[in-house]
C-alpha cells in the first residue's frame, strides 16, 4: 500500500524547504520596511523571491495549490478544497 | 485584499494530547496580548499612521494572523483526542459545554476577547509605543507558556513565536525613530 503523499517524509521536507525560504523573505521584508535604502538586503530579497517562485512551483506541481483566487493552477477535480489544511498536517 | 496561503508559517508539532496546555494557550489566541489582538491592532492603526510606517504595520499585522493560525493548530492538536472527561479535568468543562470542540476567542481564564484590548489613539508615537509594549507582553507570555510544559515539540513552536515578538518589537522601535527623525526634519525646514 502506498503512503498518502501528505504523510510522507518527502512532503514534510518539501514543506519545510518552502517554510525556510519564506521565512528568509519575511525577515528581509520586515527589515526593509524600516531600512528601505539597504541595497544589499534588496538584492537578497530579489534573489530569494526568484528562488521562492521555483520552490513554490515545484511544490504546487506535486501537492496542489498553495494560494486561492487564481494564484495557482488547479487540477480536476478542483484542487483547492482538498485536504490537508495546514492544521491537519 | 488578502490572499490565503495553505501552509503554516512554521511547523506545529505536539507530542501528546494535553488539554491543560491547550487551555493555557488560549491566552495567546483570544487574550489581551494575544495574536488576534495583535493582528487587529496593527491593521487598524494603518489608516492614521504616517505613510512611512504603513508597510510595516501591514506586514506585521499579516504575520500575526499566521501566528494566530499556529496557536489554533496547537490547541486543535492538543485537544482533538481528548474525552469530555479529560477536558473537564483540565478546566475546559465550561468551554466544552458551550463550544464542544470548537475554538473560541477567549483568554486562558475563559474571558471572551474584546476590542477594549486594543487601543487606537491616532497619535503615531502613542500607537507605536503601545505596539512595542504589546510585543513585549506577548514575548513574556510565550516564555511563561514554555515554562508550563515539558513537551519539547510544543516548546519548539512556542520558541519560534517568542522570537518573532522580539523581532516585531525591534522593528516597531525602528519605526518610532523614523517618525522622530521625520519630525525633526519638519522642524528644521
Ligand atoms: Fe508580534
Amino acid at each position: 500500500m502506498n503512503a498518502h503523499p501528505f504523510h510522507t517524509e518527502e512532503y514534510r521536507q518539501a514543506l519545510e524547504q518552502l517554510q525556510v525560504v519564506d521565512f528568509v523573505l519575511l525577515e528581509l521584508n520586515l527589515y526593509l520596511d524600516t531600512h528601505p535604502w539597504d541595497v544589499q538586503a534588496i538584492q537578497q530579497f530579489n534573489h530569494y523571491t526568484h528562488e521562492r517562485m521555483k520552490i513554490a512551483n515545484q511544490f504546487q506541481e506535486k501537492y496542489g495549490p498553495l494560494q486561492n483566487y487564481g494564484h495557482a493552477y488547479s487540477g480536476c477535480p478542483w484542487s483547492w478544497i482538498e485536504t490537508p489544511w495546514p492544521w491537519q498536517v | 485584499m488578502w490572499v490565503y496561503e495553505k501552509k503554516l508559517q512554521y511547523p506545529v508539532r505536539v507530542s501528546k494530547c494535553d488539554p491543560r496546555m491547550a487551555k493555557l494557550l488560549l491566552e495567546q489566541y483570544g487574550g489581551a496580548d494575544g495574536e488576534l489582538a495583535a493582528a487587529l491592532r496593527y491593521l487598524n492603526q494603518r489608516y492614521s499612521i504616517p505613510d512611512k510606517v504603513i508597510g510595516l504595520l501591514t506586514d506585521i499585522g499579516t504575520e500575526e494572523f499566521a501566528h494566530l493560525e499556529m496557536i489554533a493548530t496547537m490547541v486543535y492538536k492538543l485537544t482533538k483526542d481528548a474525552t469530555p472527561q479529560q477536558l473537564d479535568a483540565a478546566g475546559l468543562g465550561p468551554h466544552y459545554v458551550a463550544h464542544d470542540s470548537a475554538l473560541f476567542y477567549s483568554n486562558a481564564a475563559g474571558v471572551p476577547w474584546t476590542a477594549a484590548y486594543i487601543q487606537a489613539k491616532g497619535d503615531p508615537i502613542a500607537d507605536l509605543y503601545e505596539d512595542i509594549a504589546a510585543e513585549e507582553k506577548a514575548r513574556a507570555t510565550y516564555q511563561w507558556l514554555i515554562d508550563m510544559t515539558d513537551d519539547v515539540d510544543l516548546q519548539d513552536g512556542l520558541k519560534f513565536l517568542r522570537e518573532r515578538e522580539i523581532v516585531h518589537s525591534l522593528r516597531f522601535r525602528e519605526a518610532v525613530e523614523i517618525l522622530k527623525e521625520e519630525r525633526e526634519v519638519r522642524k528644521v525646514f
